[in-house]
């Protein structure tokens, strides 16, 4: 029981560490070149892409577990993760491979945008 | 009488009376008791942000010419811009009138170039009264320059608030009002400041290269101004244009005061002050001209500045061109 | 001024301009990012185990975490919460899932104004577009080198 405890709190440390650390990355990205937010989601998901193809990033996400899929890095090991399970199975599967995977995110996202835009007004605010 | 890039005005037309609206940020800052309107609410019970900018002009030019004890019929033209594209804000406050409308654009400097422009019609005769007028409002701006205003965006530390708020003056000729002595025409700046956050910087240069302008073709002084009243630099922005001054001689650090920089109540860390076109207009037409009327202040300069950018120019790299009209107030 | 003094005017100008910039509060910045993006994964990590608790695995489980994130940062937005966590967070909530959910909302939320398909649908990608456009490259890019490989 103790021994159990004690690797559920190993857990959220570890994501917290590693999900932590990608976004400090960030910070320090912002903080030397001004790069705005879209541009920053943009070059971490290739990151994402490229270190999954390269064999480092499943690693990491069997290491922190959500603290490595949870950044946007992660969606970038979804698709990439996908495209390669996709090239096992025929050329087809390789290009589509990548969307089917990440589908999920993209369709939430959508989804819950426009219902959160047929309920919500946008805000004006004051600091 | 033209000298260099300044204008004298022979006769000296008056600004007769002014009006300024301003937001719920705004009201607790050093405007809120000399503006005429303060909203509860800056959507200003409308649907879009806008058409609550809209309305604010509108109601600005209304007051201002109603505290004229005037009549819309009285007035010849309005002079008017804002930072919308299209300048939608201006044409359709002027919808409303039914006098002609001159559209004027120059950023956040729409201010000192619209009052210039309609002193210029009436000390030339061509018209009895005109209405120079302007306005911003912080999230019409913001999604139409910046990001969504949802979005969770950190704001870099150059960065400043664009103004809620409209103001308005009535120019004539008259025997009493604020006179407008001069005006000097601004050329447009550009030292390669390519940080759109950064509008301080990219707008310093060209208010100081239009203030010193003004210095030397009336050959006077920086001690016989009471202020020099400078738009939206904000705190950096101040600081620079003392310094570039200062470079060339003309020493105005004690008088310089910037709108953008006494607009909030609390200038927080991270922000340099206000700005937009609504900045320099509600501060000019409610504290200043105030301030003006009760004999405080005898001879101010006032030097809006604006950034005439373009999120497409910005998109493809270009740096930020400025320009700073300055028009001579006294009493 | 000819162009090549320009040129320099320019240079000497913008050193003097970076000179007097403020600071930027490195320390506070990094503490915040590195608090919030841990926090917001750790709410993953409890997704997570809570859902693998209810019987999910595999590609059922990453993806149904990464809904539920989702949803959190659409309804954070439209509750106008979003930007005030990111005003101090920084990189700590633009990074994360849910960073990506509040650059679809946000721009929806505002542009709905503009009409329902020119305003709310189309700009609904405006920001986070790209993210698609080359995670759907390189996604693809990947497959194919995969494939030959």
């Amino acid at each position: 029981m103790g021994q159990e405890i004690l690797a559920v709190f190993l857990a959220y440390l570890k994501a917290f560490a590693v999900g932590g650390g990608i976004c400090l990355i960030a910070q320090i990205v912002i903080n030397f070149t001004d790069l705005t937010a879209g541009k920053i989601l943009v070059y971490f998901m290739l990151a994402g892409v490229v270190l999954t193809a390269i064999g480092v990033y499943q690693p990491l996400v069997e290491f922190a577990g959500a603290g490595a899929t949870v950044p946007i890095s992660g969606f970038g090991y979804l698709l990439a993760n996908g495209a390669m399970r996709g090239a096992e199975k025929g050329f087809f599967y390789a290009v589509t491979g990548s969307l089917a995977a990440a589908s999920a995110g993209v369709t939430a996202a959508v989804v819950f945008s426009f219902i959160m835009a047929l309920i919500f007004k946008s805000k004006t605010k004051r600091n | 009488m033209k000298k260099g890039n300044t204008i004298f005005f022979k006769n000296k037309p008056r600004i007769t009376s002014f009006a300024a609206i301003c937001g719920s940020k705004e009201k607790e800052g050093i405007i809120g008791e000399y503006a005429d309107i303060t909203l509860e609410d800056d959507m200003y019970e409308e649907s879009t942000f806008e058409k609550a900018e809209c309305k604010m002009l509108t109601n600005a030019i209304s007051l201002a010419i109603e505290k004229g004890s005037l009549k819309e019929k009285d007035i010849d033209v309005l002079v008017s811009g804002d930072l919308l594209n299209q300048i939608i804000s201006a044409s359709f406050a002027a919808r409303d009138y039914n006098f002609p409308f001159l559209g004027v654009y120059s950023a956040c400097s729409t201010m000192s170039e619209s009052i210039m422009l309609s002193a210029m019609m009436v000390d030339a005769g061509y018209v009895k009264r005109a209405v120079a007028a302007t306005g911003s409002h912080f999230a019409s701006a913001e999604r139409q320059y910046r990001f969504p205003l949802e979005q969770g965006t950190t704001r870099p530390p150059q960065s400043q608030w664009t103004v809620t708020g409209a103001g308005s003056c009535v120019i004539q000729s008259a025997t009493e009002g604020i006179k407008i002595s001069s005006a000097t025409m601004g050329r447009v700046c550009d030292f390669g400041v390519t940080d759109v956050n950064n509008m301080g910087a990219a707008m310093a240069p060209a208010a100081a290269d239009t203030i010193m302008q003004h210095f030397k073709d009336t050959g006077r002084d920086p001690d016989e101004y009471d202020m020099v009243l400078t738009g939206d630099l904000g705190v950096l922005g101040s600081r620079i244009v003392k310094d570039l001054c200062w470079e060339k001689g003309y020493d105005i650090s004690d008088i310089h005061v910037d709108c953008g920089e006494i607009v909030y109540k609390v200038i927080e860390n991270e922000f340099q002050g206000g700005s937009g076109a609504g900045c320099s207009a509600v501060v000019l037409n409610s504290y200043v001209l105030s301030k003006m009327r009760a004999g405080l202040y005898k001879r101010v300069l006032f030097a809006a500045t604006g950034a005439l950018l373009s999120t497409i120019s910005s998109g493809q790299g270009e740096s930020i061109p400025c320009i700073s009209h300055v028009v001579e107030l006294e009493i | 001024m000819t162009g090549k003094t320009k040129d320099n005017y320019n240079k000497n100008y913008l050193n003097y301009v970076k000179t007097q910039d403020p600071p930027t509060q490195h320390l506070k910045n990094c503490a915040a990012a590195f608090g919030v993006g841990g926090l917001i994964c750790c709410i993953g990590q409890f997704i997570r185990f809570m859902l693998e608790y209810a019987g999910l695995t595999g590609d059922e489980l990453a993806g149904t975490t990464s809904v539920i994130l989702i949803f959190i940062g659409c309804l954070l937005t439209g509750l106008g919460l979003y930007d005030r966590i990111g005003r101090h967070a920084g990189a700590g909530s633009i990074v994360p899932i849910t960073g990506f959910a509040n650059s679809v909302a946000s721009p929806a939320i505002e542009f709905k104004t503009e009409g329902w398909i020119y305003g709310m649908a189309a700009k609904m990608f405006t920001v986070a577009g790209p993210i698609i456009v080359f995670g759907v490259f390189s996604g693809a890019l990947v497959g194919i080198i995969y494939y030959f490989i």
